[in-house]
């Protein structure tokens, strides 16, 4: 190690303790995104160390990436400079419940599991539901936004966090919002933390409202020759008061590698055989409420299926429904698995385009010879997964052409498709963010004043920013 | 006011479209607080182009710009504090588009919210945010504000509705942010921008979620003799689980003023009701109706009254609506308060209350969105006496404190505007508020857009008010 890196780490040192700085080189291996390690990771204890840290890197121009689990590191584009990794998992308690009042004030680093176990316990939860569950922190999701299949009745992070506190790039600790479910004191500065990569603050603390865990659950499967008859049942099931906790499409496609080995290996609920088809579409729902409200449920889900022209229909029991979901939940990391050189696509189009979506990704796969999987929420958002047989340059090019195409027919449609997760060296190649929209010159602004140095997360996020 | 600026103006949109007289201005000068603040002249654009227009003079002339709507606003968002142009978005009311299939709306900021609601109703939305002012209040203001009302409880405040703007910045530039479709990429500019309280941008067009009607509604009117048993019930609603659509408290003083002016079947001689809204799912309603009954009847409700139809269930909430207007007829002036507190700490907190008006001598009004904790104590005094309206910002203040000891906010919905800013330093640092203002300043550098707002001019000097730890937490 050099002399200056030898510095940097006794000053580490001298912020969080020597226990809590990594430098040697195995230790960093864990920290490395795209092979690139960095010169140290820190793990501090406290938002004040937090912002010693930054103020720190300021001072020695380093770039800093923030991280929890690291399941999502490789999210977006690797950083420009990284010089130093802000593990925040020491960062994991409870700072105040008030279950009466369905408000909760956490720590980023607690994990999402330990996190569901404390509120489960006063018969509550937070509807993040979330990929890479059994590992993941809550800080690494709210800053990735990634999202749950839950969404669809209880919307995302930024309709029930209510206030945070943050390290900006200067090392400015602030807060913003609160712990109460309505407030409109000040800047909503902290929705701007949701989703932004750690490029505009490092996230210290985070205060939600709660939810009831919903008592009984039933679930809902009906498969269909096409995405267009099952986009139908959920028209006709928007129309209807019925309001479903999820509502998610699966092509074809998926059903071969939720009924895998690596998908069991993700999480080993079973999936009850035969529920999916590989030559169907399944259109998959779930409800929760008391026995009255289920069994109207499912008369009426049945009732709507029929004319969709649904060729199967199955009911799930609470049990089956804990799998099913489960399986729903893990999508990404399953499809991930499940080729040397998966890349998943994330569009977002409206609910009347999904159809029109649904057909160029399959067209577009099958005219590069991809093997592919589709997950669509009812709210608009789709999951693409291309499933190359191999990592090479040939399958980058078949890979390029088809997120090309499907991405150009997203913004004809008025949407967007961003390709959060493929192969690290694809990344150059592949508009990870999407096509700059006409509002980054705005979204520049804010980086310049919530981190004016530019050490944080440099380039991962859209625009480079 | 440079008169240059005034035939500029007239220029851009015509005479019939800028006041510049002093009777006219007279009828500005004034929102739904208690502020005033004269503007130097009212324009009224009727396009986009026109407000790019308005706001590159502004520039040229280096004049304060303020935007408003119907002014029904409750903090002094829509007065402009430096005196200026204010831009009344009035002619700009149309709604430009609604796509049942998708439940979106487009519509221009002067557009009045309830109108929305209306112009959906037949094909089962509404918009879900419902100020008590919807009648008059517009969709623009409510952006502004990040507006809430009383079924934001189950349904969420305007910024749960927005996702896209169109809007012109402080330096005359067109910009469009969000999307009518879900997660595009970037930061969450619409999250900013909505409740920014008009210092960031003008908004020219919005486009919303809207949401479908519930099948069924019920209404409860239940009925207490203690105010006590009224927020406890509140508070044990809220513990159980159970989201009414709307939970709303009026304490008996509350009660007989809106009684007298409404109507409504409100019960003179009770301590307090509790109004509250179910809905959703038939079945889901005959159950939720059956859970807040028993929570009411543990906590002694003497009666329990469910609105048998859609003509009395309209009538209570016509109560609930009015409450305002119905103490307005007591009072000329009253002062509102819209402190926010933990949901738990409801009784403790109307207890607390109730000690301050004895100590300042003022008879205080409770009206609150109690299911979200959002209190709006109501201090009635008379403005001829510069002394009582003192002592009602001192006792609104001390409510104030306590909201925030008892982990809480000073605004759940009316916003900062000219009124609060001073008592932001209570919650935020100096470093927060810097935060903020430079913020403002990377939109809005000269502060040409509705200076004065939100953030005090400089840090007056007091001490933050530390909330009291609260339990549950593991140890430290």
């Amino acid at each position: 190690m050099s002399a200056t890196a030898s510095t940097i780490v006794a000053r580490l040192a001298g912020i969080a303790g020597d226990a809590y700085v990594i430098a040697d080189p195995a230790g960093l291996d864990a920290y490395a995104i795209g092979g690139i390690r960095p010169a140290a990771a820190i793990r501090p204890g406290s938002p004040a160390e937090i912002s010693e840290l930054i103020k720190f890197a300021v001072a020695e121009k380093l770039s800093v990436v923030p991280c929890g689990a690291r399941t999502k590191i490789e999210m977006g584009l690797p950083p420009r400079k990284y010089d130093l990794a802000i593990d925040i998992t020491r960062m994991d308690r409870v700072i105040a419940y008030d279950p009466g009042d369905l408000t909760l004030s956490v720590e980023p680093g607690i994990p999402l599991k330990k996190l569901s176990a404390v509120l489960a316990e006063q018969g509550q939860f937070l509807p993040l539901s979330v990929p890479f569950f059994q590992l993941a922190t809550l800080g690494g999701t709210i800053a990735s936004a990634v999202d749950s299949p839950l969404r669809q009745f209880y919307g995302t992070p930024r309709d029930f966090v209510l206030g945070m506190e943050f390290v900006t790039g200067d090392g400015t600790l602030a807060k913003s919002g609160g712990r109460v479910v309505k407030n409109v004191t000040g800047y909503d500065l902290h929705k701007l933390m949701i989703g932004a990569f750690g490029t505009l603050g490092v996230i210290a603390k985070i205060n939600f409202r709660t939810f009831p865990l919903p008592r009984d659950a039933r679930g809902f499967v009906a498969t269909f020759r096409s995405a267009g008859a099952a986009l139908d049942l959920r028209a006709r099931l928007a129309r209807s008061p019925l309001r479903p906790l999820t509502l998610d499409i699966l092509s074809p496609g998926v059903s071969p590698i939720f009924y895998s080995d690596a998908a069991a290996r993700i999480d080993p609920n079973p999936l009850p055989p035969g529920l999916l088809s590989p030559e169907l579409w399944a259109f998959t729902c779930g409800f929760a409420g008391t026995e009255k409200v289920l069994a109207r449920c499912e008369t009426e889900v049945r009732a709507m299926a029929a004319p969709s022209g649904a060729v199967s229909i199955s009911i799930l029991s609470d049990r089956q429904v804990h799998a099913a979901f489960a399986r729903k939940r893990e999508f990404v990391p399953i499809a991930l698995a499940s080729s040397p050189a998966a890349v998943v696509l994330k569009v977002g189009v409206l609910p009347s385009k999904m159809n029109d979506a649904l057909k160029e990704v399959e067209a577009a796969a099958n005219s590069e010879s991809l093997r592919w999987a589709a997950l669509a929420r009812g709210v608009g958002v789709i999951y693409v997964a291309l499933l190359p047989d191999a990592q090479s340059d040939e399958t980058r090019m078949r890979v390029s052409r088809a997120s090309t195409r499907i991405q150009d027919a997203c913004e004809k449609a008025g949407g967007q498709a961003t390709i959060p997760w493929c192969p690290i060296d694809w990344k150059a190649g592949l508009k990870v963010w999407g096509t700059e929209r006409g509002d980054l010159p705005l979204m520049r602004k804010l980086k310049s004043v919530f981190d004016p140095q530019g050490i944080l997360s440099p380039g991962r996020f859209v625009g480079g920013l | 006011m440079d008169s240059r600026l005034i035939r500029d103006l007239k220029k851009l949109l015509g005479a019939d479209a800028v006041l510049d007289k002093r009777e006219d201005l007279l009828l500005y000068e004034y929102d739904g607080s208690v502020e005033s603040a004269r503007p130097n002249c009212v324009v009224f654009p009727r396009t986009t182009e026109d407000v790019v227009g308005i706001v590159r003079l502004a520039n040229r002339y280096k004049t304060p710009l303020v935007g408003r709507g119907a002014g029904t606003g409750l903090s002094g968002g829509a007065l402009p504090r430096h005196g200026g142009i204010l831009t009344v978005f009035s002619r700009m009311n149309r709604i430009l588009a609604i796509d049942a299939e998708n439940q979106r709306a487009t519509v221009q900021p002067g557009v009045v919210n309830s109108d929305l609601s209306l112009a959906v109703a037949h094909l089962g939305l509404h918009f879900a945010p419902d100020p008590s002012s919807q009648k008059a209040c517009t969709i623009g203001g409510n952006v502004a504000e990040n507006s809430g009302g009383p079924h934001t409880l189950a349904y969420g405040v305007t910024t749960n509705h927005v996702l896209a703007l169109e809007m012109v910045l402080p330096d005359g530039e067109l910009a469009r942010i969000g999307s009518p479709a879900l997660d595009v990429s970037g930061y969450d500019l619409p999250g900013l921008f909505v409740g920014s309280e008009g210092t960031l941008a003008l908004v020219t067009e919005i486009t919303v979620k809207l949401t479908p009607l519930p099948e069924a509604v019920k209404t409860l009117l239940a009925i207490f003799d203690s105010l006590d048993d009224a927020t406890e019930t509140v508070a044990e609603i809220t513990a159980r689980g159970i989201t009414p659509a709307a939970c709303e408290m009026l304490d008996g003083w509350t009660l007989r003023a809106v009684e007298a002016y409404v109507h409504a079947g409100f019960p003179l001689d009770s301590a307090a009701v509790l109004l509250i809204d179910v809905d959703g799912l038939r079945e889901a309603v005959e159950a939720q109706v059956d859970a807040v009954a028993d929570v009411c009847r543990v906590h002694h409700a003497r009666e329990i009254r469910v609105a048998r139809d859609a003509a009395e269930r309209d009538l209570l909430w016509k109560g609930r609506k009015n409450a305002f207007g119905a103490v307005g007829r007591l009072s000329p002036t009253y002062y509102v308060q819209d402190g926010v507190i933990p949901r738990t700490k409801l009784p403790v907190t109307i207890r607390r209350i109730n000690e301050i008006g004895k100590k300042y001598g003022f008879e205080i009004g409770d009206i609150f969105h109690a299911g979200d904790g959002n209190l709006h104590p109501i201090i009635l005094f008379d403005a001829s006496d510069p002394k009582q309206f003192e002592r009602a910002v001192a006792a609104s203040d001390e409510i104030i404190k306590f909201c925030i000891e008892m982990g809480g906010a000073i605004t759940g919905e009316h916003g900062v505007g000219m009124e609060k800013d001073r008592l932001m330093p209570l919650l935020f640092s100096d470093a927060e508020l810097d935060l903020m203002r430079r913020v403002r300043e990377a939109f809005n550098p000269a502060s040409l857009l509705n200076p004065g707002k939100i953030i005090p001019a400089k840090s007056c000097g007091e001490i933050r008010v530390r909330p009291l730890p609260i339990a549950g937490g593991s140890p430290a």
